[in-house]
């Protein structure tokens, strides 16, 4: 079925094109829209592009970095800077859809997908979007718990503050085919450390949940402790505390909440 | 609903066609301009049969928006020969048993041909990693990566 194709000049446009038309999707990558027109979708009649520059812009030379939603998956790969995240970066698709898939497109992707974001809400990250009323920042977890009345924003950039090391930010994406395949569980945990404790720990899984969700129970099991071998049985012990998995081709919602703990527990604990 | 102008380079020939809005590139190759290499799969991003190179850099056809590629440059299987000779690569495919029902081979040689312009010599793992995202339903994997490394200089270590 052919649909209507806007391609506006600036982001703005195309957000007010999206917040007016309730049938109107922002194609990004096209790796989810794409996929859902070949679908015969029929609730697309209109796909909304932009070809604003300021979308794929990449700042990452500061301590807070900003990707625009535009950026693909292959150009934080290509980027020295954003060394934190290739590992969640190159955990997505194969290459042609690391050189399609966008950070802002990664936010809506449904389980078994939306690997980067799973990284991305465990460094506490901020969505920039437009919408009708203009643009505003709203933290990723709140954007998430309700992603589904987010269509007609669009979302403009993501950012996060910079991991003070590469021990302090890990991730773990288990797949049944590597190097590529669907996630049966996406882990990803954030740990600043301050005077040998741990502070503001983040804990973010996905394929738990219908969205990305954090592992508030396993948080509180790190927070204001040192990363011992104890520490970590009682963070793995409540992994699958507050999750909602499902059952798919790829596990089951039993089976995941068997191997959540086992997972935290080897990423924590820096096994492979 | 009105057609839309779409102009672009196809292994090096200026094509313009008329595309029905949302039309994706897949389509617009097959069915507009007669090429048959790249193949229908999955229509979902899974299967990498329809992978080709929009100005060298590899994509799935199937999920690109036909507009999207104006003014770009398309290479796609069908460009890969030289004249009457095979390219390398199909040469090695051949020589190596690399190809067996054949369907996964038109996205096999894109993803081979991305990743040798990018890097002549590569490892094992960067061939593995290359073709990740190309199903081969025949388990076919192992003449495959054998055949990319043939054409990448005879360093095959199986």
């Amino acid at each position: 079925m052919a649909v209507t194709v806007k391609t506006f000049p600036s982001a703005s446009e195309a957000a007010g094109a999206l917040s007016s038309d309730r049938s109107a999707r922002y194609l990004g990558g096209g790796t989810l829209v794409m996929r859902a027109l070949n679908e015969g979708d029929i609730s697309i009649s209109t796909v909304v592009r932009a070809l604003d520059q300021a979308l794929t812009r990449i700042d990452a030379s500061g301590p807070r970095i900003t990707l625009g939603a535009g950026v693909t998956f292959a150009r934080v790969l290509a980027e020295r800077d954003l060394a934190f995240l290739h590992a969640p970066a190159r955990s997505i698709g194969g290459p042609a859809v690391r050189n399609m898939g966008t950070i802002g497109g990664n936010l809506f992707a449904p389980t078994p997908y939306g690997d980067f974001t799973v990284a991305l809400l465990a460094l506490d990250a901020t969505v920039a979007v437009q919408g009708g009323f203009g643009a505003r920042d709203i933290p990723i977890e709140e954007f998430l718990q309700a992603r589904d009345r987010q269509a007609g924003t669009l979302v403009l950039s993501v950012s996060c503050t910079r991991p003070a090391s590469s021990e302090a930010f890990r991730y773990r994406k288990i797949a049944r085919i590597k190097p590529k395949g669907g996630s049966v569980i996406t882990l990803a945990a954030h740990l600043p450390i301050s005077g040998g404790r741990i502070a503001s720990a983040r804990i973010a899984l996905g394929s738990m949940a219908p969205t990305q969700i954090r592992a508030r129970a396993a948080e509180r099991a790190l927070e204001g402790r040192s990363l011992d071998a104890a520490t970590v049985a009682a963070a793995a012990s409540a992994a699958s505390e507050g999750t909602s998995p499902s059952d798919n081709a790829l596990g089951s919602a039993w089976y995941r909440r068997e191997i959540v703990g086992v997972h935290l527990r080897r990423l924590l604990s820096g096994q492979e | 609903m009105s057609k839309i102008p779409l102009q672009f380079r196809h292994n090096g020939r200026e094509v313009a066609i008329f595309v029905d809005g949302g039309t994706n590139l897949l389509v617009a190759l097959r069915e507009l301009i007669g090429d048959m290499t790249p193949k229908f799969g999955c229509g979902q991003g899974g299967c990498g049969t329809c992978s080709v190179l929009v100005d060298g850099e590899l994509v799935l056809s199937c999920l690109t928006l036909a507009e999207t590629v104006a003014g770009r440059s398309i290479e796609t299987l069908d460009g890969m020969k030289q004249g009457p000779n095979l390219h390398p690569l199909q040469r090695a495919f051949a020589d190596n048993f690399a190809a067996q029902c054949g369907y996964c081979t038109p996205g096999m040689l894109m993803a081979a041909k991305a990743l040798l312009d990018r890097n002549p010599s590569p490892s094992r793992d960067e061939v593995i990693e290359a073709i990740s995202g190309n199903i081969c339903r025949c388990t076919g994997y192992e003449p495959i990566i054998n055949a990319i490394l043939a054409a990448a200089g005879g360093r095959i270590s199986a």
